[in-house]
């Protein structure tokens, strides 16, 4: 993502932005709320068209991107974008006949503990049961990169850990994921690089260890960010 | 990183079989939109056909009423149905995933429509049984054109329920979409046919897609005509709204 800039109105969400992620590595991307993180998220996704600057996702420009780019991106939306009706498991098994090559659905389910509530409406599960379901709805097509908003948001200790664990997996199988999170704990635990944003500019970019340079992530992230936080 | 060279999406007539399989099961599985599709019109044919307070005009009351049926299931479906399911699928974000994923938009509003014309082949199916039931004498050599009408009639309702519900919040949707459904139910010449509505209805009432669709409906089925004039007006409303929708239509809330 080089120089990304866009605009709703009169309010500057992206200011220009530049960042990337590897394959093989969680980015993890702070921020404070209506720091732009989520409009950058769906310029990677193809979902916003950003007025100037360049994304590129696996070689490819994401807006209007084919079904062949699409497949080998997960996308965990921070809404979920679930049906309502639906019931957890038949919906994954659904979405993943969209891809070619799915990752086996009874053991995703499973690692996420999501066959304990198969039968269960989506209208009707709590808010971690949701986030969990649509974690899996983005890693369902086995994909190259995954773009998670706020993964962990809602859940239990147990939940999170698990969440952390097959967030980790994913990468060490070779994927880039990038997520956003409030959570420092979520980040010094499972990111190997960090973007900070605070107004709709990059403040922070690198490893955990050269953004931190001994001192804890929390505490440069309020130094960082303290002036638009107020 | 580069892009793979090998498929990783499913082909295109697998993507939209799926989740036009998903769209027919959600709206079959939803008791409200069952209700409208097929209990509300079938408790208006059984209605129309056992009273006559309701005037349909010259001829046996089961054939006049069962095209006028056939039209409001149309209607149900196409335009009540799918408006209300995509006004919510909106609001939750539905689209938006469905939208960055294999299936893409395209493929979304394909699986749509595959989803709509097999519940109005499945509505078709019952209510002409129903029909058959109560005496309903067709004129078979009117159901190539009354295939024609329905097809049309599908197309006009889709594109109006996304332009509605891809503009309007959910719930105007809903609200919007029910009140309309009752609307031209009660004088929209779709069971009473235009000609036997009230004063200065009728004129307009014919150049309503509702109206072009129950009165040609009823023209194949009681006559075996074709009508070529309220073909033209449905057309004319699908490629206005589908025109309109394709402007207009936002895929998040």
């Amino acid at each position: 993502m080089t120089d990304l800039r866009k605009q709703f109105g009169s309010v500057v969400a992206l200011d220009g932005v530049t960042w990337e992620a590897e394959a093989g590595r969680v980015t993890a991307v702070l921020g404070p709320n209506g720091a732009g993180k989520t409009t950058m998220v769906e310029c990677c996704e193809g979902l916003q068209r950003p007025d100037s600057g360049t994304v590129r996702v696996l070689g490819a420009d994401p807006w209007n991107a084919p079904a062949e780019h699409r497949a080998c991106v997960g996308v965990m939306l921070q809404d979920g974008g679930l049906p309502n009706a639906a019931r957890p498991v038949a919906l994954l098994r659904h979405l993943s006949q969209l891809y070619a090559a799915p990752r086996p659905v009874d053991a995703l389910a499973a690692q996420l503990g999501i066959d304990r509530f198969a039968q269960t409406t989506v209208r009707r599960l709590s808010g971690g049961q949701r986030q969990r379901v649509a974690l899996a709805a983005a890693l369902v097509g086995a994909p190259d990169v995954v773009f998670l908003d706020e993964p962990s948001a809602g859940l239990d200790p147990h939940a999170r850990l698990d969440v952390w664990d097959l967030v980790r997996s994913v990468a060490s199988e070779g994927a880039a994921v990038v997520l956003t999170t409030h959570s420092f704990e979520e980040a010094e635990r499972i990111a190997d690089e960090i973007v900070i944003v605070a107004e709709g500019r990059v403040v922070a970019d690198g490893s955990l260890a050269e953004i931190t340079s001994g001192r804890s992530l929390e505490h440069v992230y309020f130094d960082l960010t303290r002036r638009s936080a107020r | 990183m580069s892009t793979t060279t090998s498929s990783r999406a499913a082909t295109v007539p697998r993507r939209v079989a799926a989740q036009a399989r998903f769209e027919t099961l959600t709206m079959l599985r939803n008791g409200e939109q069952l209700l409208v599709a097929v209990v509300l019109p079938a408790m208006v044919l059984a209605g129309l056909v056992a009273t006559s307070f309701v005037p349909l005009g010259p001829g046996r009351r089961v054939d006049l009423a069962v095209p006028g049926v056939l039209a409001l299931c149309v209607i149900s479906s196409a335009f009540t149905g799918v408006a209300i399911q995509t006004g919510f699928d909106r609001r939750y974000g539905v689209l938006r995933l469905l939208g960055a994923s294999p299936l893409g938009r395209s493929g979304l509003l394909a699986a749509k429509a595959v989803a709509v014309l097999c519940v109005v082949a499945l509505q078709f199916a019952v209510i002409g049984g129903l029909g058959l039931a109560l005496g309903w004498e067709p004129q078979w050599t009117g159901i190539p054109a009354a295939l024609v009408s329905a097809l049309l009639g599908t197309w006009a309702f889709v594109a109006l329920a996304l332009l509605l519900a891809g503009t309007v919040r959910a719930e105007g949707v809903l609200a919007l979409a029910n009140l309309v459904w009752v609307l031209l139910l009660a004088m929209g010449g779709v069971v009473v046919a235009s000609s036997e509505l009230p004063g200065t209805l009728g004129p307009i009432v014919e150049l309503l897609p509702s109206g072009a669709l129950g009165d040609s409906l009823r023209a194949a089925l009681l006559h075996g005509q074709v009508r070529v004039g309220e073909w033209l007006v449905m057309l004319v409303w699908a490629v206005a709204a589908s025109v309109l929708a394709s402007r207009l239509f936002r895929w998040s809330d």
